[in-house]
């Protein structure tokens, strides 16, 4: 008890200092550029806030503050591409839940339905909206599609400390709630103001296909599809009818101002869950007839999708919540094949995905300590994956999805300077995160949490 | 106008293998009688069925070992396959497809196949007046779900009738429901809300229409809003979707046939029709049919008043019968469902087979694919050790689209090994974990 307060009092003193200088050089360090050759020995030069320079040496400003890299490896720093991160809401409904109880951190996972072998976590989603009871599509339930993560952004999440202090720089967070959640954000992980943090706005709209039973429209699977194809084609009507009003507003009927319409015709793409086969399947064909650009979430058995998603071009963001058998699971019963193969496979989804030449990045999935991340991230590499492929998946693959790879994603002159400094190979089990920089600025991260406190 | 074409993966293409011959076959045609011979199978269709064949050179050759060759079964109402079954938030719920949310890797669809069943039409839930749209699948294991389509197949609009639509839901003297507070509560209410919505589609029609000519005229107007609820019920009044509607006592049966005549539709099928035998004669002259089962009831109040001659009664005054299974584990013994027809009303054992073959394939507008044995049709054929209609007959093998897609002693031979990949698979789980420790969110916690 008494270690647990000692320990949230540190957090609390480990924050960062604010008046900190803005131009940096690393020297005599590993640098792994992501987008071009390591380079075994050499520098980065920092300056307010932007990568200036990246080389073998680089000219030593007098105004640098000087970090000899002798035995560090620098990185771009790594990005979490879903998240809620920043939405300090999201983590009080969060907070202190586990995988298979309650909602998990981070956004919710597709669904599983009884008679499938899916393990993601999370019983279904309420809807967002608790107004009037929905009678059908035209009541627009479950739909936020305007409200912006950037909106909601706070500096003061006590989550983003523990996220740089595992070397996460940036995150892609949603809004976390309804069938159309809101549009995305990328965001930097510190910053002094909320407005700060954001990097692009909006990154995308959070589709969820959870349904709220018999209690409300939409209740099912097909309900929520059917939703959304709704939607979809009343923003194409809406889209008619307002030009059409533009046209001639005189003697035009003019048409209702639909918020829910205005943010799907915000988006710039869709976010789409889908976990098993299956889904990646209905979901690759649901998106081309919705004739957007999507981007699917989950994948956990894309190992056997892989062709589905290369010749229809979709990304897939894969997340690191491995499925795991629950914890509170009968240990006398008898699981399906189906469901063990998924579990002994689904860490092979990255190297498949690599090899196969599928754009993917990585999600948490509210993973958040530095132990749990290299866990998962092992697995992956011991089905196949290289340790550069997980990398990219966690930097330039990540930034080139959200379309922001001309800011972020590697070390190259004129980028957002977003680093992670680190005592050696980066998921390796010994490896320490020893800086963050974020904009420019130098973060230390938390001292590692003792595994467990008892007593 | 058209309901949603969705762009669904087209079935994979039949290789042009080989032709096949299955010889030394009892063959139960259903429509043209039975005989001792063969069947010619190419490009996944019947070319040839007879006691003497021309055996195509190259040909591969199954000998059926003096076993009994029968149509592939066909289901008129399951919920396999699927991963949603009932939109029961609302009363009306026509814009929900089952085609969205098939599950092909459903080891239910393995399960029907066994039992000798090739084709299903999977049905939306009866929770609602007018629930969704139903798709016809073929059980091609192993396929994606573009690829269990029944290719062409016409949508249809499922209905229901009675205790399902109107259970009202919110505080009830039971507790409270998880169903919301919900119109209709009576079966008048459910008479309303069809008859409603039909009215709303025709008045949709009608927009449309005016559209069109007003596009006719050179104007360039804002075409209307599509609603996707709607659009079903127009193509069901256009001819362009059937209906099939859950039901159980013979006053409802009426109101709907009627209800029907008003908007000049047809209701395809009526599904259980457990009281159809007190009005068979109204359901055929309507040109409906009925979906039935042989002896499942009372498991409600208005299924009480039920009788096994149900399906032979309604046959005898000339309505199309089939007997379908509404749940996986029956869908496994459809034959002897179709047997139970015999004993009960003395149908022929033609009669009986077509009960769960032809009668099924015209329910769904699809008898001139499958529901057969004849020069034509699609290959879809079981194998029996014993005639089908015995109990002791067990599905050995069954083809559709002239490919094997269960052969029982291959099933029987890969069981072993399965075990052992099952086994491994745990084994290597407890490693896993034991060299991880627990899993994230398993660490012992302060005591």
């Amino acid at each position: 008890m008494g270690k647990t307060l000692i320990l949230l009092l540190c957090a609390g003193a480990c924050a960062l200092d604010a008046a900190a200088p803005s131009v940096f050089v690393i020297r005599d360090a590993r640098i792994v550029t992501v987008s071009g050759p390591v380079l075994e020995r050499g520098a980065v030069l920092i300056r307010d806030g932007l990568i200036q320079e990246v080389g073998a040496s680089v000219a030593i400003p007098a105004d640098a503050w000087v970090i000899e890299g002798k035995g560090l490896t620098v990185y771009p720093g790594l990005i979490d591409a879903l998240s809620t991160l920043g939405i300090a809401e999201a983590a009080s409904t969060t907070a202190a839940t586990t995988r298979g109880s309650g909602r998990t951190p981070g956004p919710p996972s597709t669904p599983s339905t009884p008679a499938t072998p899916s393990e993601t976590p999370g019983p279904p989603s309420m809807p967002a909206t608790t107004g009037p009871q929905a009678r059908g599509p035209e009541d627009r339930p479950s739909n936020t599609s305007w409200v912006r993560a950037a909106d909601l952004i706070s500096p003061s999440d006590r989550r983003l400390e523990a996220a740089r202090s595992a070397g996460f720089t940036t995150a892609v967070t949603f809004p976390p709630r309804g069938i159309f959640a809101g549009q995305g954000a990328v965001i930097n992980l510190a910053g002094e103001k909320a407005g700060q943090m954001v990097i692009a706005s909006p990154a995308g709209l959070y589709l969820t296909v959870s349904g709220g039973g018999f209690s409300s429209f939409p209740g099912s699977l097909f309900g929520v599809m059917a939703y959304i194809r709704q939607v979809f084609l009343d923003t194409e009507n809406y889209v008619l009818a307002k030009q059409a009003y533009q046209n001639q507003p005189a003697g035009t009927r003019r048409p209702a101002y639909d918020r829910a319409l205005e943010g799907v015709l915000d988006a710039p793409r869709l976010l789409i869950p889908a976990s098993r086969a299956v889904e990646l399947d209905r979901m690759i064909r649901f998106a081309a007839e919705l004739n957007r650009r999507a981007v699917l979430y989950g994948g956990h058995e894309a190992y056997r999708a892989a062709d589905l998603l290369k010749k229809s071009g979709t990304p897939l963001l894969v997340s690191l919540r491995w499925p795991e058998r629950s914890r509170d699971a009968d240990p006398e019963e008898q699981e399906p094949l189906r469901t063990l193969e998924l579990r002994e496979r689904a860490p092979s989804t990255p190297a498949t995905l690599a090899k196969a030449g599928v754009p993917f990045a990585f999600y948490t999935e509210g993973i958040t300590t530095s132990r749990e991340l290299q866990r998962a991230i092992k697995r992956a590499l011991d089905a196949g994956l290289s340790p550069a492929d997980a990398l990219r998946a966690f930097t330039l693959s990540a930034a080139e999805i959200y379309g922001v790879a001309d800011r972020l994603g590697s070390l190259d002159k004129g980028k957002i300077a977003n680093l992670v400094v680190t005592s050696g190979e980066l998921f390796q089990e010994k490896t320490q995160v020893k800086y963050v920089f974020i904009d420019g600025l130098k973060y230390e991260p938390l001292p590692e949490t003792p595994e467990e406190v008892t007593r | 106008m058209k309901s949603l074409c969705l762009l669904m993966l087209a079935a994979a293409p039949l290789v042009a293998g080989p032709p096949t011959v299955i010889q030394n076959a009892k063959v139960l045609t259903v429509t043209k009688g039975r005989f001792e011979g063969s069947i010619v199978i190419r490009d996944g269709k019947i070319v040839e069925a007879g006691e003497r064949v021309l055996v195509p050179q190259g040909a591969r050759v199954i000998d059926a070992g003096g076993q009994y060759v029968m149509p592939g079964i066909i289901d008129a109402h399951s919920h396999i396959a699927a991963e949603s079954t009932n939109e029961g938030s609302i009363s009306v719920s026509s814009m929900v497809s089952i085609k969205d949310v098939l599950n092909p890797e459903d080891i239910a669809i393995y399960r029907a196949l066994a039992g000798g069943v090739t084709t299903a039409l999977i049905t939306h839930g009866s929770a609602n007046a007018i629930g969704g749209v139903c798709q016809a699948i073929k059980m091609r294991w192993g396929k994606d779900a573009g690829g269990i389509q029944f290719e062409g197949s016409k949508p249809v609009l499922k209905m229901a009738l009675g205790e399902n639509p109107k259970r009202r839901g919110g505080s009830t003297p039971f507790g409270v429901s998880a169903t919301p507070p919900r119109y209709p509560a009576t079966r008048m209410g459910v008479e309303d809300v069809i008859r409603e919505a039909f009215t709303e589609a025709v008045a949709y029609q009608k927009t449309w229409r005016e559209y069109q000519a007003r596009l006719k005229r050179g104007e360039k107007p804002v075409p209307p809003r599509r609603d996707l609820k709607l659009e079903p019920l127009v193509d069901v009044i256009e001819g362009r979707s059937l209906v099939h509607a859950h039901c159980y006592r013979a006053d409802e049966i009426l109101m709907l046939l009627q209800l029907a005549d008003e908007f000049h539709f047809n209701i395809k099928a009526l599904i259980h029709v457990l009281e159809g035998y007190k009005v068979a004669k109204e359901i055929a002259e309507h040109k409906s049919s009925a979906t039935t089962f042989s002896d499942w009831w009372a498991y409600k109040m208005e299924a009480i008043d039920a009788i096994p001659y149900n399906a032979a009664l309604m046959m005898r005054k000339g309505v199309l019968v089939s007997l379908n299974s509404d749940s996986a584990e029956l869908m496994r013994h459809l034959n002897q469902e179709a047997a139970k027809a015999i004993k009960y009303g003395g149908v022929t054992e033609d009669e009986a087979l077509a009960m769960i073959t032809i009668n099924p394939a015209k329910q769904m507008d699809i008898d001139n694919r499958v529901g057969s044995i004849e020069a034509g049709k699609d290959a879809d054929l079981v194998i029996y050790d014993k005639h089908p209609l015995s109990n002791y007959a067990k599905v050995q093998k069954v083809v559709i689209d002239g490919e094997l897609y269960f052969d029982r002693d291959r099933d029987v031979s890969q069981r072993t090994e399965r075990d052992s990949r099952k086994k491994a698979l745990v084994e290597k789980a407890k490693e896993l974990q034991k060299r991880q420790g627990p899993p994230p969110g398993m660490s012992r916690r302060p005591s």
